[in-house]
């Protein structure tokens, strides 16, 4: 047993500590110029010791080092009282609500997109140019547009920003999901026409439970990419709150070590939203005695 | 004919594909009376499974007519007169034996009860009790094919259409089906269409033999089986049995013409 932990683990500690030192060395090269150009203003010679040590401890570093990043996220994290707004999991918070809602408004929405493709040609000659094409359009430069025109009908806060969320979020579903619903074998359709089987019956009993590995695959897609546009609608929106905002606030001062903190924790939470349909996937899927 | 339940009359059916027109069937006429079992067997293309499925309503004939207990195919589709079974099995991954075979009962609006107990039966009549709450990978595919002829005779069509049924499994659980499925015939008296190419297979199962031969398909003979309806394994290695099937064997040779 811990053998075999041990095992899956050394691989994942190898690729870690690789990245750390080429991170190291990155932050090394790309912050010295700094340091040498404060040390020659200051007629100071630095040894190669000293070079080191300021470059892993400068206020606005070209590159973060990862204990910066570390001290930061453990400060913004730990530290600061959930309510505080140098809180992440503050903004975490405030990003999270904004993700879930666009992922359930878009996984709605490409679901019931996909329903009507499968069942009725017109829709699905008709929908689907237009879903790529929607994806097409760089979200950076519509975000503001949508949060602008929703503005206007007095829709503000969470909503533009689930809105954004949603429109990045329910194509993977609307894909996935057009594919799970034709993937019953003509066997299995067959034998339900054979019953005399209605349309409603064919998608409960048969094309429902097919596309369910589908769907999940797809939610996986699709929370993250949620994520991603609940982040970017908080970029135009001021940079109240969240993530996006953290992000923006950074860049606005040269805040480099708090952009990195609010990446990684932007990654953390993906990776968490991720695990957490993993699992329901996992769970589902052997309910339904469908993983031996 | 009061007594005949499958009545195909100038059946002719041409499937369009990229090097032009495929006669799949070809003017067949044959008319199955109740409780017979009957077996239609020819090599590949020549238009057994084709005819089945047309008996389904699962294709249409470009020309002939052909009803099946007195109706049109489709009539008789949303009749529910046939129970299908396939060449695979087709269970649902996602569902029990027991749901599985529950399945047709419960798009045909059988009460809840209703249907375990019909379901229960039918899973008795395969030889698959104990095995209810099992899912199909846990089950060889010898079970699984049973359970898909419970699933076929759960709601109790007097007819049952099988698809080459066993074409997939060894000879040994092959002999065991067969076996099986001739008690089975006897006990329930249905009319049984069964479509194979295994010679011996159709021999020792039906009351009548349809020989058929491609391009055309075609019915080329039909042979009358004289065996018992009592037919212990063993009959296949009697004069009969042997006679019908050579019989059998020189008239796919006589139809398929080139070789």
């Amino acid at each position: 047993m811990i053998r075999t932990v041990f095992a899956s683990l050394l691989p994942v500690l190898a690729i870690t500590s690789m990245i750390l030192a080429v991170w190291y060395v990155g932050a090394f090269i790309l912050n010295s110029k700094w340091s040498e150009d404060q040390a020659a203003r200051a007629g100071i010679q630095l040894t190669l010791g000293e070079l080191i040590t300021d470059t892993m401890s400068q206020d606005r570093p070209r590159l973060a080092a990862p204990h910066q990043v570390t001290i930061e996220l453990w400060n913004s994290v730990i530290e600061k009282k959930i309510t505080s707004k140098r809180s992440l999991v503050f903004h975490g918070w405030v990003t999270l609500s904004a993700t879930m809602l666009g992922f359930v408004i878009g996984t709605a929405l490409g679901i019931i997109l996909a329903v009507g493709i499968v069942h009725d040609r017109a829709m699905s000659l008709g929908v689907m140019p237009w879903a790529i094409a929607s994806q097409a359009i760089p979200i950076l430069a519509l975000a503001p547009m949508i949060i602008v025109v929703l503005h206007s009908v007095g829709l503000s806060g969470l909503f533009p920003k689930a809105i954004i969320s949603a429109y990045l979020s329910f194509f993977p579903v609307v894909v996935g999901m057009v594919t799970g619903l034709r993937s019953p074998d003509i066997i299995s359709m067959d034998l339900l026409h054979t019953y005399a089987a209605n349309r409603w019956q064919i998608f409960w009993k048969l094309r429902f439970p097919t596309s369910l590995p589908y769907l999940f695959t797809s939610l996986k897609v699709g929370i993250a990419a949620s994520l991603v546009g609940a982040i970017v609608g908080e970029l135009p929106t001021g940079a109240v709150a969240g993530l996006g905002a953290r992000l923006l606030v950074g860049s606005y001062y040269g805040q480099t070590i708090q952009i990195w903190s609010a990446l990684f924790a932007a990654a953390a939470l993906a990776a968490l939203l991720v695990g957490v349909i993993g699992l329901t996937q996992r769970l589902t899927l052997r309910r339904m005695g469908m993983t031996p | 004919m009061s007594d005949s339940v499958i009545d195909a009359t100038g059946l002719s059916l041409n499937f369009q594909t990229h090097d032009g027109i495929i006669e799949a069937l070809k003017d067949v006429n044959l008319n199955i009376r109740r409780g017979e079992f009957i077996s239609l067997i020819g090599p590949s293309g020549c238009g057994k499974t084709t005819f089945l499925r047309v008996v389904a309503a699962l294709e249409k004939p470009t020309s002939g007519t052909i009803t099946v207990n007195g109706m049109t195919p489709d009539a008789a589709r949303k009749a529910r007169s046939y129970g299908y079974v396939f060449q695979a099995a087709g269970l649902y991954p996602w569902r029990t034996i027991l749901a599985n075979v529950q399945l047709p009962l419960e798009i045909m609006g059988f009460e809840q009860r209703e249907r375990f107990s019909r379901a229960q039966s039918a899973l008795d009549l395969v030889g698959l009790s104990g095995f209810e709450n099992r899912f199909p990978w846990q089950l060889s595919g010898g079970m699984q094919q049973r359970a898909s002829i419970a699933r076929a005779l759960a709601f109790d069509a007097d007819i049952l259409l099988m698809d080459e049924p066993f074409g997939a499994l060894d000879e040994i659980v092959r002999d065991r089906l067969n076996e099986q499925l001739l008690e089975l015939w006897r006990k329930t008296g249905k009319t049984i269409g069964f479509v194979t190419h295994s010679i011996p297979e159709a021999v020792y199962l039906s009351t009548r033999i349809i020989v058929m031969s491609p391009r055309p398909g075609r019915i080329t003979s039909i042979i009358d089986s004289r065996l018992p309806t009592e037919r212990p394994l063993e009959i296949r290695d009697s004069p009969e049995f042997i006679a019908i099937a050579q019989q059998v064997r020189s008239s796919l040779r006589s139809g398929s013409g080139h070789d």
